[in-house]
């Protein structure tokens, strides 16, 4: 039971890290109908500003700046960079957002090379806040999920409880008319897309001291943030919550109680050949097949409920 | 108010606005009347910006033509348009919030006086808008206009579909629009409302203004109306 805890509680933590950086993904989305891919590579930003500016001033100043900075950056992509291409339609925008992501990649191995950069976890939370049955939870941990929480919370009384929460959610359904009631849409498109930018951002600085701060980071965790929008419905914010819990949770269980498909169907009365053609398949352990299954979920949802489990449009 | 000289808009290649020409005084009542395709919609549309305007629009004597939808709309015009776009996702006070544009100044119209013109929107104010009735949805699209506080509004159809009782109660909200000192850019179907509520009429086809008068010349000539309105 106590290890199962232990597992749940990693899970809901790699969980909320995936949420932090889709919650920005589907805000722009939802709003703009812009699939950025460029989303994970402003969430490495986020992770390789933060180890710079904690290099000199330390963490916390870097939790703060490290975003802001990472939220101008992508409010000047969409103001520049983006709001031209608009008028060719998604397909451009698309391209656009692709080839984003290669330019922010090549700089950031300019800048700070190709090799990781040694990003930690800062000395004031590196420590163990508490151990229950043997097992150590840390602080920084902790920390990253009471962000994590905070973020969406804060993320849900902004769109549920405030003006500029109102004319977002206008403006996703019907932008023409919003603009023609007095609103500035592009203007708030921008800033939706600086703030979609800096949520990654966030998930950087938080991420980036545990998972690992290098240049391949972007692309390992960039498709799996579309599984996790697509999966929870396009648009959709509680969606993406918990899709993001759902498959943080399934695949470090997968990790955790790793056993064999052998195994599995051995419990259920079915024994495989050890010679037979079949012995390949049945050697693979579910700590294997983790990293398959957020992509197994995305197609068997496509087929299945293309609009995901709350979104209210098809993909 | 709001002089429009050689206004031309297209839809494409479709030349749809071909050199409009009409005026609105301060606090008047004006009805752009013609059969369906003249470019009555698009005349509103081109005013507000959403289809490019090529000619002169000028409002309380500045050149609008060209500049942002949103800009427009903060300049004093309000837009009724005829599809009645009311937001699904929020509710009935949620979409009256949204028509304010200055939340730090009271314009002419508080949400209570929305309510008390229609107290169907009152008892679903907490409603979604995607679940209240056509009726009520027409009516949530005038008074989230009105929120505004425009000095002008343009009202696209604003009877069009909705029960004679209803149709009562939008020619009523025309008349306290007015009495407010509001103008008013009409297009109607319902030449009987149109008549009895406008002070100048003006009449369309084939992308230009075909005739301008005063209600009473308009009914003393039979000609106009079986060439340009009658199916």
């Amino acid at each position: 039971m106590e290890s199962f805890i232990f597992a749940l509680f990693n899970g809901v933590l790699y969980g909320m890290l995936l949420f932090m950086l889709a919650s920005g993904l589907t805000l722009i989305f939802s709003m703009m109908g812009v699939l950025n891919f460029a989303h994970a590579s402003f969430f490495m930003l986020g992770a390789y500003f933060a180890y710079s500016i904690s290099t000199y001033v330390g963490f916390w100043p870097a939790l703060i700046v490290a975003p802001l900075i990472v939220g101008v950056v992508g409010a000047l992509v969409e103001r520049y960079g983006l709001r031209p291409v608009h008028s060719y339609g998604h397909v451009a925008e698309l391209l656009f957002t692709f080839g984003i992501a290669y330019v922010i990649e090549e700089i950031v191995k300019m800048i700070w090379g190709q090799v990781p950069v040694p990003y930690d976890i800062p000395e004031s939370l590196n420590f163990t806040l508490f151990a229950w049955a043997g097992l150590d939870y840390s602080a920084y941990r902790v920390f990253m999920l009471l962000v994590s929480v905070g973020i969406f919370v804060a993320l849900f009384a902004l769109l549920t409880k405030t003006r500029i929460g109102l004319i977002i959610r206008a403006a996703v359904s019907d932008p023409t008319h919003v603009a023609t009631l007095g609103h500035d849409v592009p203007t708030i498109f921008m800033w939706t897309f600086g703030f979609g930018c800096a949520l990654a951002g966030v998930a950087g600085v938080l991420g980036g001291n545990v998972l690992g701060t290098e240049p391949a980071m972007a692309l390992q965790l960039g498709p799996i943030v579309f599984v996790v929008i697509v999966v929870g419905g396009l648009g959709s914010l509680g969606g993406a919550l918990i899709a993001a819990l759902l498959i943080g949770i399934i695949q470090t269980m997968a990790i955790f109680y790793d056993f064999g498909i052998n195994a599995a169907l051995l419990a259920v009365g079915i024994e495989i050949d050890a010679a037979g053609m079949f012995r390949d398949f049945a050697r693979i352990t579910t700590a294997q097949a983790s990293p398959v299954i957020p992509y197994l979920l995305l197609v068997l949802m496509l087929i299945f409920r293309p609009r995901g489990m709350f979104g209210t449009r098809d993909v | 108010m709001l002089e429009v000289q050689g206004l031309h808009a297209y839809y494409g290649k479709s030349h749809i606005l071909q050199g409009v020409d009409f005026k609105i005084g301060e606090g008047e009542i004006v009805s752009l009347l013609g059969r369906n395709g003249v470019g009555r919609s698009t005349t509103l549309k081109a005013i507000m910006g959403e289809v490019p305007p090529q000619g002169s629009i000028l409002f309380q004597g500045k050149e609008i033509a060209g500049r942002k939808m949103h800009e427009i709309a903060r300049s004093g015009i309000g837009y009724v348009p005829e599809n009645r776009n009311i937001f699904p996702t929020l509710t009935v006070r949620q979409n009256l919030v949204l028509g304010i544009k200055n939340m730090r100044k009271q314009g002419r119209w508080s949400i209570d006086d929305m309510f008390d013109m229609f107290p169907n929107l009152r008892e679903r104010a907490d409603a979604l808008g995607s679940v209240i009735s056509g009726g009520e949805q027409q009516m949530l699209t005038m008074c989230r206009t009105l929120m505004g506080d425009p000095d002008l509004v343009m009202i696209d159809e604003p009877t069009e579909g909705l029960a004679p009782k209803l149709v009562e109660q939008v020619r009523e909200l025309l008349a306290e629009i007015a009495k407010r000192g509001i103008s008013i850019l009409l297009v109607e179907q319902k030449l009987d409302i149109a008549l009895k509520i406008s002070n100048r009429l003006y009449v369309m086809g084939h992308g230009e203004i075909v005739f301008e008068g005063t209600v009473p010349e308009f009914t003393a000539n039979d000609q106009v109306r079986k060439e340009w309105l009658e199916v």
